[in-house]
């Protein structure tokens, strides 16, 4: 079966940006997302996902890989500072390269 | 002194249970459904007795109180920048939590007023409308300046769209348009279940404030003094407001505890993608750890006794 090379990027952050990252994807370009609530434990201490103040949610986007970077750079200049923030990059196979 | 209310006591016990680690955990979404039904709850409640009575607000009593909301947080952010010694970013985001309202806060008051038969006015609700939303701009702006670097037009919806206002306008709204007998269908759940759902929310409550402890240890005694004394100044601001504004004393305590109250969902949500630099633990603790329990358990019967006292 043919496959695509295409880049997975995962952000883990808090979930009260989650509007504000939306547009900033939208603006960039990214066509599709997926979002789940996330708790866990990082630099910034315990986060949990069982209230919103508190929550984490994790964003995946599989993408060509230049706007991967895009969006990384752009996340890491806006929002690393002053926010709970990771990501991180698989490069990943996809069937239908239109749809990324 | 009566017996501690037992709603109270669910708040008690969520508390133990956080501090404790017991195997107690409310999914995010009964949080979200506990708390939906609340507002509307209250939005209905008014919007029903406003349908009753014919009076509608002075306009006097709307200024006045918007007028409170955009002054209150002056004298929070002075004191935590040059007592609590905090950053500008810092007090500026305990000014716009503290300006602000908290409606837990709120539906508190209204259950102990309800069960002492001590009577309100039937528009409070929408003093928590008025009241949450000044604050927090006052707040940004202090931290700030009117500079260009606030999105104004995303925040303003965030703001006035956000969920407690759409639900408590709401509720209001469809209260007031279907009055008493409308609405007599749906009183078993929003009016007859509302202590119930009440005691869940406390018990939520409670095990977020337990969650804070931690935070609250490494700020030290500044921040708890800071949420403990800020509310009673405040309070006796609120009932004096009331009693120029003529209300009751039930109206009284309403105020009173209103503007004793900090705001734990509203202002966190703005202030952080607003004011990114301000330390979000910081003001929530005080908030949620300090300041709620605080108003919940000992603040409101002392602002009853206080708007007795003042209305004379």
């Amino acid at each position: 079966m043919e496959q695509f090379n295409r880049r997975l990027l995962t952000i883990v952050t808090e979930a009260v940006l989650e509007r504000e990252l939306l547009a900033e994807f939208d603006a960039l370009g990214v066509r599709g997302y997926t979002i789940t609530d996330a708790r866990g434990r990082g630099g910034r201490g315990t986060r949990k996902s069982d209230w919103a103040q508190d929550g984490n949610i994790r964003v995946e986007i599989v993408c060509e890989p230049a706007l991967a970077e895009r969006v990384a750079a752009l996340l890491r200049d806006r929002y690393y500072d002053h926010y709970a923030m990771i990501l991180f990059m698989q490069d990943v196979g996809v069937l239908r390269p239109d749809k990324f | 002194m009566p017996a501690m209310d037992p709603v109270i006591l669910f708040f008690v016990l969520g508390v133990v249970a956080g501090l404790a680690r017991a195997d107690l955990r409310l999914p995010g979404a009964i949080y979200e459904f506990v708390s939906t039904v609340l507002l509307l709850a209250i939005g209905l409640k008014g919007g029903v007795e406003l349908a009753r009575d014919t009076g509608g607000m002075p306009l006097t009593e709307f200024a006045v109180l918007v007028a409170l909301g955009l002054a209150l947080p002056l004298p929070v952010f002075a004191v935590a920048r040059h007592v609590g010694r905090l950053s500008r970013e810092d007090s500026a985001s305990l000014a716009a939590h503290y300006g602000s309202v908290s409606v837990g806060t709120f539906a508190v008051v209204i259950g102990y007023l309800a069960s002492r038969g001590i009577a309100y006015e039937a528009r409070a609700p929408v003093w928590v409308v008025l009241l949450e939303v000044p604050a927090i701009l006052v707040g940004i702006l202090l931290a700030r300046g009117l500079s260009g670097a606030v999105a104004w037009g995303r925040l303003a919806h965030e703001l006035f769209l956000g969920r407690s206002i759409v639900l408590l306008v709401g509720g209001l709204a469809i209260g007031w348009v279907s009055g008493p007998d409308g609405t007599a269908s749906i009183q078993p759940f929003f009016f007859g279940l509302f202590k119930g759902i009440l005691a869940l929310f406390l018990l939520e409550m409670g095990l977020i404030a337990a969650s804070h402890v931690p935070t609250l240890r490494r700020h030290g005694i500044f921040i708890i003094a800071f949420g403990i004394v800020m509310p009673l100044a405040a309070a006796v601001v609120g009932a004096t407001a009331g009693r120029l504004l003529g209300l009751s004393p039930g109206g009284m305590t309403v105020l009173a505890t209103l503007a004793a109250s900090a705001s734990y969902i509203a202002a966190p949500a703005a202030i952080r993608t607003a004011v990114p630099e301000a330390n979000p633990a910081l003001s929530l603790t005080a908030a949620l750890a300090v300041t709620f329990p605080f108003n919940i358990i000992v603040g409101i019967p002392l602002y009853e006794r206080l708007a007795t006292y003042l209305h004379g």
